[in-house]
């Protein structure tokens, strides 16, 4: 039968308190008193790069089935019931998935500047970029007033209701995009836990994720017409 | 540790102060045990309204402190929706994943946080404010909702002309849940990222702890059906306050009230569907945790590696898989195409299988061992009894012709039950108690421990099994009181039964509050190790330091290598280099 | 840390786990085995080819239980700590092989054999020469229409809804039919084939009755129909069956079943009752 060697003596442990969970020895203090290491951002060791497009993909996983089941609602409601009436789609649509697109190319150039290590280019093709996306969401609220303006409000029909609840959801999901935009573009990149260039990897798939799912939504919405 | 010429990793500054140490820490372990501590609140909460509503069934006319009387029928369905929504969301899903795997996920594969702290703790503090939302629908006029934790419209989307609490009350569990739902998004992306991209060196995927692959495969469940479920309850929400028409179809009237409710087209049906889309995964993501637990726990303590790793691997990822497919079983009658039903049963039916493999899996790695009755595993033990048990009724109600007789009644309530309300809760006892010493750097009281599991086993079977025959017999769910029907009336003593195994088991869990909270300050010091276990938690201290380890560690070999022959120990822990494990006879 | 001995456990926590498992299933098979809780009895042939597949899956379920449950317990009893050395074995492909396809087959055969009774419930329509009742459910009534003496069902509309004007089918008095029967309970003859059209008018319902072994949900805005042949005359309960608001438990009728004469006799009384 084995035999149990003695348990090594371990250093002794200051009274564990409650919650003392997150420190013991080796915590505060002890050794390397305010010395930073290679990771920035009190992490003992630094986060792989590439965690942070891993994790944009499984937000984006967990973006599209909640757009999917939205869609899969649009698609039984219009098929269950005979209620379900047309109305026409606002023009300034068509004016907005332009500048959307375009935005989605203007994002690449500021990827490529960047890559070349051309700072301020990036810097500008990245606001450009910005304002694109700002003119979107201003060009989506004119879409709303001018259906307003002719009566066709959330509740006035199933269409009419997807048509704003789709615009909203991707405009919101946009607006979160545009503050990051904003943030990369004008923030200091010292000592920082994540590297410019993932940070505007990730800004640049979001952004053409975005991109994509509103031209789906608005061929949807034609289709619903 | 081992000697090898590894990166030392420098020790960044732990927070300083009370506020980011315990409050705001971004901390994987610290957000764990927050976690589990918001999930103690919510059973808390969620036993308490249990033994409201049993108190009332066995006895109709008792008067419940606080009630005014005798518990009126909105009441009672208060009780029952508030206990349901609590139990399901904030401690299955809270628990057993965010609580435990935020623990431990990290330690297990060798990394020293969660890929993205920050995010990490954002996710807590919105479920902790869900929880409060939820809790707050008791408090407001009309009180809590009554249309069950799953929230069928038109009963839920019409507004306080449908019952009391179907105003305010309603609106405040729609809003608790779809920002649970968010939050639970952030969760999952975590574990996942983590999984996947932080793993330390010699960590593949076939060497990772059962535990690990069951966050992992339970937080990929999670990202896809959360979404869901969010999107559901926006459009609920909007039926309610923005009068559209997504669930409500027209001509609608209440109690004579005309003119029809000014809403046309919608279809009930559809919410069910996207319900159920998330609502069956979910009951995944209550157990699947639990499960790796029992694992990893029937391994220790039966000295034997798991039986069949990669097959309940690959169970793991089957029943998950297979979980997306199966929604429509709680549908069979509702009117949806009674083809479809036909499609929805094969797939049910096969879900048996993995779960059968696992099962097996479990029994095989208890055969041959050398079973020590900790308590820790004798909860493991009575999870694989519970799940047998549980997951059978399943088969019933998988089958549509038979699930006709025993849908909505009693039967399906000590089906769910089984499985979730036990089983799953048996992993949670069986993780607190293993994982105890390592998180708090004490051992709790096995006595009080084995009692508690003696109480709570035969207790939960007493007051779950004669549900079955109730429900045989034809007992409705979600009824307050018998209604005048002689049969049910007869069921009266049966009830009783139950009630009193409910308020004796419910006792029997005051030992096990007293036990956690006694060993916190004066239970026995825990070394690292002290159940001699493999995995890397157990390489470090306890509790562990700030990023977990000291050096970053490499792994060498598979999870659960227990008394492999040669050797004198009968563990060989994940991290000792080859050259380090003492051999027998040395 | 924990003395040897407390840590094991010691070899009793096996045996009295081992007993008290085999008391379970001792408990359990002899209470479905002598039926102590029996199901309400089938009037209905469906009702009995539902009751066959039920039994069928009880046997199945009854010997995986049995083995399952006796099998840890064998396990925790004959592997408890006594000093040995556990077995270093980390699996058996075989075994696995033959335990997976064993259950699938199992399931799915017995998944295959349940798809007769569902299919005479709901892929079969009813009968041309089916009796035609339309169903009313609302908070927290049932209502029964039947179609009078000139065999046609009037028209209704949810604006003529009144229960308080013993209308709650909302039939429209303008119109020349309205000799319908609305009756609160459900009549029927024995031996014809009845079919049910169900609606509700405002939230989910369900109509469920132990004995017909049917339970449909009522969805508003969906006519949901539904047909049994009942064969025994007597008297049973309509239930709710699901959760429909605070009066939910309370949402009961009665299904009479009575002689093909006793029910001519019903409808010429509630014929009569009408034209006054």
């Amino acid at each position: 039968m084995a035999h149990t060697p003695p348990l090594v003596e371990e250093p002794p442990i200051a009274q564990v308190e409650l919650g003392d969970i997150g420190t013991g020895p080796g915590g505060p203090g002890q050794g390397r008193d305010g010395e930073r290491g290679p990771g920035p951002g009190g992490r003992s060791r630094p986060v792989p790069q590439r965690s942070y497009v891993t994790g944009l993909t499984m937000g984006l996983a967990a973006i599209l089935m909640f757009f999917m089941a939205l869609v899969s609602a649009f698609i039984v409601r219009k098929g269950l019931s005979d209620d379900w009436r047309a109305f026409p789609l606002p023009p300034i649509l068509w004016l907005n998935t332009a500048i959307l697109f375009v935005s989605s190319i203007t994002i690449q150039v500021a990827r490529r500047r960047l890559g070349r290590e051309d700072v301020a280019a990036f810097r500008r093709w990245w606001t450009v970029t910005t304002g694109l996306g700002l003119l979107f969401v201003a060009g989506q609220l004119i879409a709303w007033r001018q259906l307003a303006h002719e009566g066709v409000y959330l509740a006035s029909n199933p269409s009419s209701s997807f048509f704003y609840l789709l615009t909203a959801a991707h405009g919101v999901h946009l607006l979160g995009g545009i503050i990051a935009l904003i943030v990369i573009g004008w923030r200091s990149w010292q000592n920082t836990r994540v590297t410019r260039s993932t940070a505007t990897e990730m800004a640049a798939i979001y952004w053409h994720f975005m991109d994509g799912l509103w031209i789906f939504l608005f061929l949807l919405l034609m289709m619903g017409q | 540790m081992s000697a090898h010429a590894h990166p030392v990793s420098h020790h960044a500054a732990a927070p300083q102060g009370f506020i980011r140490r315990y409050i705001f820490s971004t901390d994987h372990k610290v957000i764990g045990v927050q976690y589990w501590l918001l999930a103690l609140a919510a059973v808390s909460v969620g036993m308490v309204l249990s033994w409201l509503f049993r108190v009332h069934l066995a006895w109709p006319h008792a008067i419940l402190p606080g009630f005014g009387g005798v518990v009126k029928p909105e009441q009672y369905l208060e009780l029952v929706t508030m206990h349901g929504t609590l139990m399901i969301f904030f401690v299955l899903t809270v628990a057993p994943q965010s609580g435990f795997g935020n623990y431990f996920l990290p330690i297990q594969i060798g990394a020293d946080d969660m890929a993205f702290p920050t995010l990490n703790m954002m996710s807590f503090w919105v479920t902790f404010v869900a929880f409060f939302v939820l809790i707050s629908a008791f408090f407001v006029p009309g009180g809590a909702p009554i249309n069950g934790w799953t929230s069928y419209p038109p009963l839920s989307a019409v507004g306080a002309i449908s019952g009391p609490g179907q105003g305010t009350g309603e609106t405040l569990w729609v809003i608790s849940i779809a920002m649970f739902c968010l939050a639970s998004l952030l969760t999952a992306l975590n574990f996942i990222a983590t999984t996947i991209e932080m793993r330390t060196q010699g960590m593949s995927l076939m060497r990772m702890p059962l535990t690990v692959w069951a966050w992992f495969v339970t937080a990929i469940v999670g990202l896809l059906a959360f979404g869901v479920l969010l999107a559901a309850c926006i459009l609920l929400l909007l039926d309610r306050t923005a009068g559209t028409s997504f669930f409500i179809p027209a001509g609608l009237v209440f109690n004579d009230t005309q003119p029809a409710l000014n809403h046309s087209g919608g279809s009930p049906l559809l919410w069910e569907h996207l319900f159920w889309f998330f609502g069956h995964p979910e009951v995944y993501i209550a157990i699947l945790p639990s499960m790796g637990v029992v694992s990893t726990v029937l391994s220790t303590f039966s000295r034997k590696p798991v039986f069949g790793y990669k097959a309940m691997a690959y169970a793991l990822c089957a029943i998950a898989f297979l979980g997306f497919t199966v929604w429509g079983h709680h549908m069979f009658v509702s009117g949806m195409s009674p083809y479809s039903a036909i499609a929805f049963s094969f797939l049910t039916l096969s879900i048996g299988v993995p779960s059968a493999i696992k099962t097996f899996n479990w029994l095989g790695t208890l055969w041959g061992g050398k079973i020590q009755f900790t308590s820790a595993m004798l909860f493991a033990i009575g999870f694989v009894s519970l799940f047998v048990t549980g997951g059978l009724s399943g088969l019933f109600l998988a089958q549509p012709s038979v699930d006709l007789p025993l849908h909505d009644t009693y039967f399906v309530i000590a089906h769910f039950h089984l499985v979730m309300g036990v089983a799953a809760v048996f992993g949670i006892f069986a993780g607190t108690y293993y994982w105890f010493p390592k998180m708090f750097g004490r051992c709790m009281n096995e006595k009080l421990g084995k009692i508690h599991f003696w109480f709570t086993f035969i207790g939960a079977y007493m007051i779950f099994m004669p549900m079955h025959w109730m429900g045989i017999m034809g007992a409705l769910r979600r009824y307050a009181q018998p209604g005048g029907l002689a049969f049910l009336q007869h069921m009266s003593p049966i009830e009783h039964f139950i009630t009193i195994a409910a308020l004796i088991t419910g006792a029997a869990q005051l030992l096990f509050y007293w036990n956690f909270f006694w060993s916190l300050r004066h239970g026995q010091k825990a070394g690292d190790n002290p159940w001699h276990a493999t995995t890397l938690e157990w390489a470090v201290s306890s509790p562990p330091p700030h990023g977990n380890f000291e050096q970053v560690p490499h792994v060498y070999r598979g999870p659960y290598e227990y008394s492999v022959p040669g050797y004198s120990e009968d563990y060989i822990p994940q991290h000792l280099a080859p050259e380090q494990v003492a051999k027998a006879g040395a | 840390m924990h003395s040897r001995k407390t840590e094991r456990g010691s070899g009793v926590a096996g045996l009295v786990l081992a007993l008290t498992l085999v008391i379970f299933v001792a408990v359990t098979v002899y209470i479905f085995a002598a039926n102590v809780f029996p199901m309400a009895p089938s009037i209905t042939r469906v009702g009995d080819w539902i009751d066959s597949q039920y039994n069928l899956t009880l046997w199945i379920t009854g010997v995986i239980f049995v083995m399952a449950q006796l099998g840890l317990a064998w396990m925790v009893f004959r592997y408890r700590d006594r000093g040995q050395k556990a077995r270093f074995v980390h699996g058996n492909n075989l075994l696995e092989v033959i335990w997976t396809s064993a259950t699938f087959v199992l399931f799915i055969a017995m998944g295959a054999m349940a798809v007769h009774a569902w299919s005479r419930v709901h892929f079969v329509p009813a009968s041309s020469d089916a009796l035609q009742i339309d169903v009313m459910a609302e908070q927290f009534t049932w209502n029964f229409r039947y179609a009078g003496p000139d065999g046609r069902f009037a028209p209704t509309a949810p604006e003529n809804y009144s229960d308080a004007n013993g209308n709650p089918f909302g039939i429209n008095s303008n119109s020349k039919d309205t000799d319908d029967i609305v009756s609160p309970i459900l009549e029927v003859p024995v031996g014809r084939q009845i079919e049910l059209n169900m609606e509700s008018k405002d939230v989910i319902h369900s109509f469920y009755v132990r004995e017909l072994r049917i339970k449909q949900d009522i969805v508003p805005g969906m006519d949901i129909p539904i047909h049994f042949t009942p064969l025994k005359i007597g008297t049973y309960d309509i239930m709710c069956a699901q959760l429909c608001g605070l009066g939910h438990y309370q949402m009961h009728s009665t299904l009479h079943v009575v002689s093909e004469a006793d029910f001519q006799k019903w409808l010429k009384q509630q014929e009569a009752e009408n034209q006054q």
